[in-house]
């Protein structure tokens, strides 16, 4: 179907596994390794917390209404019961997971993170490109003792998000890379 | 030229244009008589007395043209503008005061609008863009309305760079015109959804016209007494010929509003100028420093026959174009494939379009096997429904349920296979190109330079088929164009190869 501007399609599978193959017999296979530095361990208290309070409101209210409400209890109840068993089971899991995945790091010239846990995000910025670094504190975060930091470049896309950062750390770092931003020239598109 | 740089450099507070009022009332006054005849037609046909309605109506008219034009007349007096050696400002609002000021050096677009009334005024209207990111409609300057000569001076003062101390550049001539129209580009306008979306469209405006005039049921009734007699395929027949046929008409009436006077030139800056329009004239000024790459687009139908149409891939573009149909980075309409990449590489600047010469590199096999799965689960869905249906409310569906099993997957594998075959990415000189895509496919070449990051996705289902989505950030105005499932190892290895430097400190050897 369609009409292929690349000519034939074999040609190009074969390009493919030519490229390929040299790739892995020169031995420069390569993929990203992870960032250096985890964030800070007490992210996973905070994250518990989030998760907490994701689900224990609804649930909440549900009881409220299922002791209120005679006609629809056993419904009301059931509800409840699976958000509970749900919310149970990704307070403990997702946190951890989290924690295992979410990785930073800093050099000279780039930030790097990655994200995420079953669907994972490697982000980098070089640092030239970096416009704008901002640290948040939520007072979620602000009670453990954490903090955000958010690098965004000119892309609409391209912010890298960092969660979970000791907050003195964070101010640290922002200190840092705003220093390095200002001192390159141009708009950074 | 030194006239009209001096006249834009002076420090002087402008008014909009006075005509404004003029276009307003036009305007409101139009509005109002065009909704106001089907009312009357409405009204007297429940044996109203014309004289009574119309003795209501008119002066209800005159007092709402009049209360437009003086609102109209207090946002004229309140607004002010004016453009200095280094700054665009504007100053507006009528209770709530509001200072604008744009720098002359982050000016990135200027369009230039007039529709028929204000064609017919002699003015037009001008919106300066910063192209900043994250803007919004704070982040521009709009003068709305200014006259026509005056539009076209800032149009070619504004983005030009050129130092007012050096010689003016010639002014191009109708030779230097990157592209023009050539009607001939009209048959590829009726390859697409339009015919089918306008036609139906165009029979529901006959209906709701019908409606105003009470014979909605009328139209009904004659339109079945005459397909009834007809035998069922006829009658289905005379039905598509008659949407098409409409939706046919309004197509080619459309893209003749859209795209007569088409031209695309250079201009001092260096600026690429766009423009087009029969009746609404529109010019789009875009700085070419703002240029990050360009996008080959092939709509399913136009790609049958060898066409393409072209977009810019450049900051500082409306996102959303308010007032139009089609986005404003639209640098070429659909054309011959060879004419669209001979534009790319003028547009860019370059021998031959990097999405020509490009040798793109095709995904793995199992890029293929998620096509594949995604279609036939697609497939999968709706029979699922209408064997429940089926099951539960009538067994007719059932009989649906296997018939569109076997209608729909043909199409579906077909084009699950031509969304793999469309995947490719390659380096090409100063570009890197991805494509992608089957209802419209998109060949994107983006300069390297222009690209300002790397995000990498992978979703459980990639992981295990070793396949990553790689994602190019820019200061575009889409944010990032996208290599959908490449190689793991071969995706980052090309991304560490178009930009180097940047990844290959966070890359590691495979053991």
């Amino acid at each position: 179907m369609g009409i292929d501007l690349r000519g034939d399609a074999g040609v190009v599978a074969l390009i493919h596994a030519v490229r390929v193959t040299t790739a892995t017999i020169g031995g420069d296979a390569v993929r990203l390794r992870p960032p250096r530095n985890r964030v800070d361990p007490r992210a996973v208290r905070w994250w518990t917390a989030q998760e907490l309070l994701s689900f224990v409101p609804i649930v909440l209210v549900l009881a409220v209404l299922a002791m209120l409400i005679p006609g629809a209890r056993q419904w009301l109840w059931l509800s409840a019961g699976v958000i509970t068993v749900l919310g149970l089971a990704s307070t403990l899991i997702l946190p951890r997971w989290r924690y295992r995945v979410h990785r930073w790091e800093v050099t000279d010239d780039a930030v790097y993170s990655r994200t995420g846990w079953l669907w994972q995000e490697w982000r980098i910025a070089p640092m030239s490109r970096i416009q704008t670094v901002d640290s948040a504190r939520g007072p979620l975060q602000r009670s453990f003792g954490l903090a955000s930091i958010t690098v965004t470049t000119a892309s609409a896309k391209g912010a890298i998000v960092i969660d979970g950062l000791d907050h003195e750390l964070a101010a640290d770092l922002v200190q840092q890379l705003t220093e390095v931003t200002q001192a390159t020239p141009g708009d950074a598109t | 030229m030194t006239a009209s740089v001096k006249s834009t450099q002076d420090t002087q507070w402008h008014p909009l244009d006075r005509r404004s009022l003029g276009v307003t009332a036009v305007l409101v006054g139009g509005a109002l008589i065009g909704a106001g005849i089907p009312i009357l037609i409405g009204m007297t046909r429940d044996d109203k007395p014309v004289g009574i309605v119309l003795a209501f109506g008119v002066p209800g008219v005159v007092l709402a043209v009049a209360l437009a034009v003086l609102g109209d007349y207090l946002r004229w007096k309140k607004f002010s503008y004016r453009i200095t050696g280094d700054r665009v400002e504007s100053r507006t609002g009528i209770l709530h005061r509001k200072h604008l000021s744009v720098h002359r050096d982050r000016i990135r677009s200027v369009d230039v609008t007039a529709n028929p009334i204000y064609r017919a005024f002699g003015v037009a209207k001008v919106k300066i863009g910063t192209g900043q990111h994250g803007e919004s409609d704070d982040g521009q300057v709009t003068l709305d309305p200014i006259s026509r000569e005056r539009a076209d001076e800032l149009r070619a003062t504004l983005l030009d760079r050129t130092p007012t101390t050096a010689t003016p550049t010639a002014v191009p001539t109708s030779d230097d015109a990157i592209a023009t129209l050539d009607w001939k580009w009209i048959r590829y306008a009726p390859l697409s959804v339009w015919p089918v979306l306008l036609g139906a469209a165009a029979i529901g405006v006959v209906f709701k016209v019908a409606d105003w005039f009470g014979a909605q049921d009328t139209v009904l009734h004659r339109a079945w007494e005459f397909i009834r007699d007809l035998p069922l395929w006829q009658a289905i027949l005379l039905l598509v010929v008659v949407v098409l046929g409409v939706g046919l008409i309004c197509t080619l009436g459309l893209y003749v509003e859209m795209w007569s006077n088409y031209r695309l030139e250079r201009e001092p800056g260096p600026t690429l100028r766009l423009q087009r329009g029969f009746l609404t004239k529109r010019s789009v000024s875009l700085e070419e420093r703002r240029l990050r790459g360009i996008e080959v687009v092939e709509p399913l139908g136009a790609r049958f026959v060898g066409a393409a149409r072209l977009e810019a891939v450049a900051t500082g573009l409306a996102k959303k174009a308010e007032d139009e149909k089609v986005a404003s980075r639209m640098l070429l309409p659909e054309a011959p494939l060879e004419v669209a990449h001979a534009v790319a590489a003028d547009v860019l600047r370059e021998q031959v379009a990097p999405t020509e010469t490009v040798r793109l590199i095709a995904h793995p096999a199992a890029a293929r096997g998620r096509r594949l799965r995604w279609a036939l689960a697609g497939v999968a869905a709706v029979v699922v429904v209408l064997v429940v249906l089926g099951l539960t409310v009538t067994p007719v569906l059932l009989h649906i349920a296997w018939i569109s099993a076997i209608v729909l997957t043909p199409p579906a594998v077909l084009a699950a296979r031509d969304a793999y075959r469309n995947l490719g990415h390659g380096l090409s000189g100063d570009y890197a190109v991805t494509r992608h895509g089957v209802l419209a496919r998109r060949t994107v070449a983006l300069r390297r330079n222009g690209i300002i990051g790397w995000t990498v996705r992978q979703t459980p289902f990639q992981r295990r088929a070793g396949l990553i989505t790689l994602a190019a950030t820019t200061a575009a105005v889409k944010g990032a164009y996208e290599f959908l499932d490449m190689d793991a190892h071969e995706g980052v290895a090309f991304a560490d190869d178009a930009l180097p430097d940047v990844l290959s400190q966070f890359l590691e050897p495979v053991d």
